[in-house]
């Protein structure tokens, strides 16, 4: 079994995790042709630079790439300023009420993604919910275009990553030894003092997983720019997803994941010393 | 106001935040209106409408199917790659083991997409195999992302536990397999469990990789309720999103007393 499981588990992520990412590369220098699938391989017609060069010369594309990375940096700053303070108040939370509290984060988290996102179709639109009230409030007379816009994509991702978010810094911040804050008091430091001295430090490698958490999956998001975003969001996802299914432009949309991976390379590598560290 | 109650009014604000929109949601399911959000008295009328809708439940048995057998064979393939990583020791080619293993965890899932089912397509049109794309491709690639999510819990699991306690079955005269059986599978098994269960709900919420590897053929309920709301809401979805809160609540309650029964157990050690 020492021998056996090793080499069944590898031949499995060998055949079902390495040989796909290698088939993306390979797609990438593949020519696009007419017929089903829709491409070339090297070997039958040539090797072929044009996607990559496709997609790094047109601003489109380019724009989508950093798009799609001022997106998710956008969406996990605001995370990360919200889950903080939500952290920090379960760590302070009384004992008996931990367990509930993080159920209650948890569980909108285990709703399904498109219900949630389509809660939020269904407050924004135009005769949506929160339209209504304010017309009813007689705060405005027409309807606020308020779906299919930059807030509406940045409340979708905040709601959909903001679990993500609480926990490495719940898990982190509930580790630090109180001793630490209470002997800065004793030593004269004001509450804010310790917070910035003390507290703020001891939480930046959760901080720091906790944005990429975040960051990583929001950078290749499809679906909530697609629902909720203004049209034509500028993501490499939703980009990439058109080429492939609208354009039937395979190399192209490899290309485009080939170079999303080369962007989030550094980010994923620095998120996996995080988790070997703690 | 002191800093306690500040991070206490953070906290509930944010819990609001993500309760509010889902509450509203499986609320109005339960109004008679036939525009969603708005309150036109009690009626049950939506819950009859959704179990009518035929494409709808057929998505959602076949969303099923697949994510049993997803998470079934996710925690088969986990459990091996967390056995291997925490217990097998030193073996050329662990590093790559690991970070493939891993993968999954941190790829986007338009590129997850992408990569399965092109590789589909090169096998399809090289070995003729599998001859069509639906439900098994999207449980072959479900699997494989599930397995990366048990794999973190079983190595975790096994690296809480002390090696010995299998070393003593085996100087007690036990057999490698009955040590295995006897002594690491009942410690492994809440993690497990846990596992199957991450690999279940994320199975049934995935629209991305399973648009990707699917075929005309098999359409999951993600796919179905995607190609719905990218033409707006309707009183279907919210209800529809009220029985997914209800199972969600029941899955979710039994993954937390599954995880506190492995605390406990621990801790008994």
């Amino acid at each position: 079994m020492r021998r056996l499981l090793p080499l069944a588990g590898g031949a499995w992520l060998a055949g079902f995790v390495a040989a796909p990412l290698l088939v993306v590369l390979v797609l990438a220098i593949s020519t696009a042709a007419e017929g089903v699938p829709p491409f070339d391989l090297p070997w039958i017609g040539g090797i072929s630079l044009d996607a990559f060069s496709l997609v790094l010369t047109d601003g489109f594309y380019v724009e989508s790439l950093g798009g799609a990375l001022l997106v998710a940096g956008g969406a996990a700053t605001l995370c990360l300023l919200l889950a903080f303070p939500m952290a920090l108040g379960l760590t302070r939370a009384r004992p008996t009420w931990r367990g509930p509290l993080l159920f209650a984060l948890l569980l909108p988290f285990w709703t399904g993604f498109l219900p949630r996102i389509g809660a939020w179709i269904g407050l924004l639109r135009d005769e949506g919910w929160v339209n209504t009230v304010l017309e009813n409030l007689g705060l405005i007379s027409a309807p606020l275009p308020l779906l299919y816009s930059w807030p509406a994509l940045f409340l979708g991702m905040l709601h959909a990553y903001l679990p993500f978010a609480v926990l490495p810094l719940y898990a982190s911040l509930s580790r630090r030894d109180p001793v630490l804050e209470e002997a800065a008091a004793d030593l004269g430091a004001t509450p804010w003092t310790v917070f910035f001295s003390v507290t703020l430090p001891l939480a930046i490698p959760g901080a720091a997983a906790a944005f990429l958490l975040v960051f990583i999956p929001a950078a290749g998001e499809y679906v909530i720019p697609e629902l909720l975003g203004p049209p034509g969001t500028p993501m490499v996802g939703r980009v990439l997803w058109q080429e492939f299914f609208q354009n039937r432009d395979w190399p192209t949309a490899a290309a485009l994941a080939v170079l999303l991976l080369a962007l989030l390379l550094a980010p994923i590598r620095l998120f996996q010393r995080l988790g070997t560290r703690r | 106001m002191s800093r306690g109650r500040l991070t206490a009014v953070f906290l509930a604000l944010g819990l609001g935040f993500l309760w509010m929109p889902v509450l509203l949601l499986a609320g109005y399911a339960f109004s008679a209106d036939r525009i969603p959000f708005q309150w036109g008295g009690f009626s049950l009328r939506w819950f009859g409408v959704l179990a009518a809708n035929e494409r709808l439940v057929e998505a959602a048995l076949l969303s099923l199917r697949v994510a049993f057998g997803a998470a079934t064979l996710a925690v088969l393939l986990g459990g091996t790659f967390g056995w291997v990583l925490a217990r097998r020791g030193p073996f050329r080619g662990r590093a790559i083991f690991g970070a493939l293993a891993g993968a999954p965890l941190v790829l986007p899932d338009v590129v997850i997409g992408l990569a399965l089912l092109l590789f589909f397509v090169l096998l399809q049109s090289g070995l003729g195999w599998p001859a069509e794309r639906g439900a098994t491709t999207i449980l072959l690639a479900h699997a494989t992302i599930g397995a990366a999510y048990a794999a973190v819990l079983v190595q975790a699991r096994l690296a809480e536990l002390a090696p010995e306690l299998e070393e003593a079955a085996r100087d007690l005269g036990a057999t490698p397999a009955t040590a295995f059986r006897t002594v690491t599978l009942p410690l492994m098994a809440p993690s497990l469990a846990a596992g199957w269960l991450l690999a279940f709900t994320l199975s049934l919420d995935d629209v991305v990789v399973a648009s990707f590897v699917s075929g005309p053929a098999g359409t999951t309920l993600p796919m179905q309720v995607f190609s719905m709301l990218r033409l707006g809401l309707t009183p279907e979805i919210n209800a529809l999103a009220c029985v997914i809160l209800l199972l969600g609540g029941v899955a979710l309650a039994a993954a937390l007393l599954l995880q506190a029964g492995l605390r406990r157990r621990t801790r008994a050690d």
